[in-house]
């Protein structure tokens, strides 16, 4: 009974976890942004500096008339925003906040994370498609043809990580690291956290949703609570990539004087932050820099890092 | 002595079980997912009015009526490095177990020079793929 509840326990902070906190990079994101381009961001809702603003967006979005387009396909176009949304509430299941925090401890955590990262994409793919709308095709093959670029530095330098800690489980991983791995694993980190932004489709990759090209690409059909859902979508995966990010890079719970579930949140919101902060400093990507930069940049990086990590841990064990 | 040897299923069927039990947790977030979705669509029902036109349900297109069919025969330029990406996919799958693997006492350089045959692969692919200008977009 003591055992079912621990999982019930766990199982309700990951679902709260999950509701939560992509709106406070979401209310971040508003004001961050607005300030750094010399504005004030949302000012009224909930009276101080706008912070209920979000929560008034979400019952804007759940009282809008839900619209499926004559020509779309249904039963694909009603399903896409679940099949984008629900991979990376799965995800969080896998990682630690502290030493011994977390929903499931899988032999395989990191392997499994990937995967299932990897489904979330089929999100954008199928809206895209099932849309019947130019915009929206064109939208989600940029979308599959920038996942398709961005999984393999993504993969690799992952596998570096389990390389470094002999383990694919992400609280073996975290409470393996030691400070010296993050010049060690420097630039396994950068590919990492760079390939992870592009296959969220955060600028400067938002090549797929260019609103200024194809109007939101994938989701140009789309209206209501369904649209904010897909929103909902993107800022849990900035939640999931940077927790990710602090479990394999930066180790995770890891840090002095303050409690480990403290020290995880305080470095998943520093990524969170240069997530926004990225976004607002750099254009967007065109189609060839695109592939450019994962080709011929970031996949040679990734091999550079799985070999420096294979040499100095075999030069280790020596 | 005869106790051993029955024990010895025992803690296999433990380990299995543990095995399963911790997938059990991902199946009702899994579930769990599902019903955020399904829970915020029915409270969207509840709320929202429902008044279809067929102007509202037109494809949108700037304004203008659709010309043609949205499912447009479009040139996919993209199918050679697709072949790229699952050669290489399957590739990296294979780096996981390994990786587990590779540094444990009795491997050391044997699994080390395996990893550069296996960079070297894949470096060759992508020197290939570039020689034969796959990986230029213009």
């Amino acid at each position: 009974m003591a055992e079912v509840l621990d999982v019930a326990l766990r199982l309700a902070v990951i679902v709260i976890a999950f509701l939560t906190l992509p709106l406070i990079v979401g209310q971040t994101e508003h004001k961050a942004m607005a300030h750094m381009q010399s504005r004030l961001g949302p000012m009224y809702a909930g009276g101080f500096h706008g912070w209920a603003q979000l929560i008034a967006d979400g019952v804007k979005f759940v009282q809008k008339e839900d619209i499926i387009p004559a020509a779309a396909d249904r039963r694909v176009f009603a399903l896409a925003p679940a099949v984008a949304l629900v991979p990376y509430l799965v995800v969080m299941a896998v990682i630690p906040v502290g030493p011994g925090l977390v929903g499931a401890d899988l032999d395989a955590g990191l392997f499994f994370a990937l995967a299932v990262l990897g489904v979330g994409v089929l999100g954008s793919i199928m809206a895209g498609w099932s849309s019947a709308n130019k915009y929206s095709v064109l939208g989600g093959m940029r979308s599959a043809a920038q996942l398709m670029a961005y999984e393999l530095p993504l993969v690799l330098a992952a596998s570096s990580v389990a390389m470094a800690a002999g383990t694919l489980s992400l609280p073996g991983i975290a409470s393996a690291w030691q400070w010296w791995w993050l010049p060690w694993q420097a630039i396994g980190a950068v590919v990492f956290f760079v390939a992870g932004l592009a296959e969220l489709r955060r600028p400067p990759f938002d090549m797929p949703i260019a609103d200024s090209e194809i109007i939101m690409g994938p989701m140009t059909e789309y209206t209501g609570i369904r649209f904010a859902l897909f929103l909902l979508s993107e800022y849990v995966g900035i939640v999931v990539l940077s927790a990710l990010t602090t479990v394999l890079f930066l180790g995770g719970w890891q840090g002095p004087l303050l409690p480990g579930p403290v020290w995880t949140l305080l470095k998943v919101f520093a990524l969170a932050f240069v997530v926004i902060w990225v976004r607002v400093s750099f254009p967007r990507l065109r189609a060839d820099q695109l592939q450019k930069l994962a080709w011929v940049g970031l996949v040679p990086l990734a091999l550079l890092q799985l070999a420096l990590t294979g040499v100095v841990k075999v030069l280790l064990a020596a | 002595m005869g106790g051993h040897g029955s024990r010895e299923p025992e803690t296999g069927w433990s380990t299995v079980n543990e095995y399963f039990a911790s997938y059990a947790v991902v199946a009702a977030l899994l579930a769990a997912g599902v019903a955020v979705f399904a829970g915020a669509l029915l409270a969207s029902r509840l709320l929202r009015p429902d008044r279809p036109t067929p102007e509202k349900l037109t494809t949108y297109e700037c304004g203008v009526d659709p010309v043609g069919e949205g499912w447009a025969q479009s040139q996919i330029r993209y199918y050679v490095y697709t072949y790229l990406y699952v050669v290489f996919a399957v590739d990296a799958v294979f780096l996981f177990p390994w990786a587990t693997v590779f540094a444990a006492p009795g491997f050391g350089m044997t699994t080390l020079v395996e990893m550069f045959v296996f960079l070297a692969f894949i470096g060759l692919g992508i020197l290939y793929a570039w020689r034969k200008r796959v990986l230029t977009w213009t």
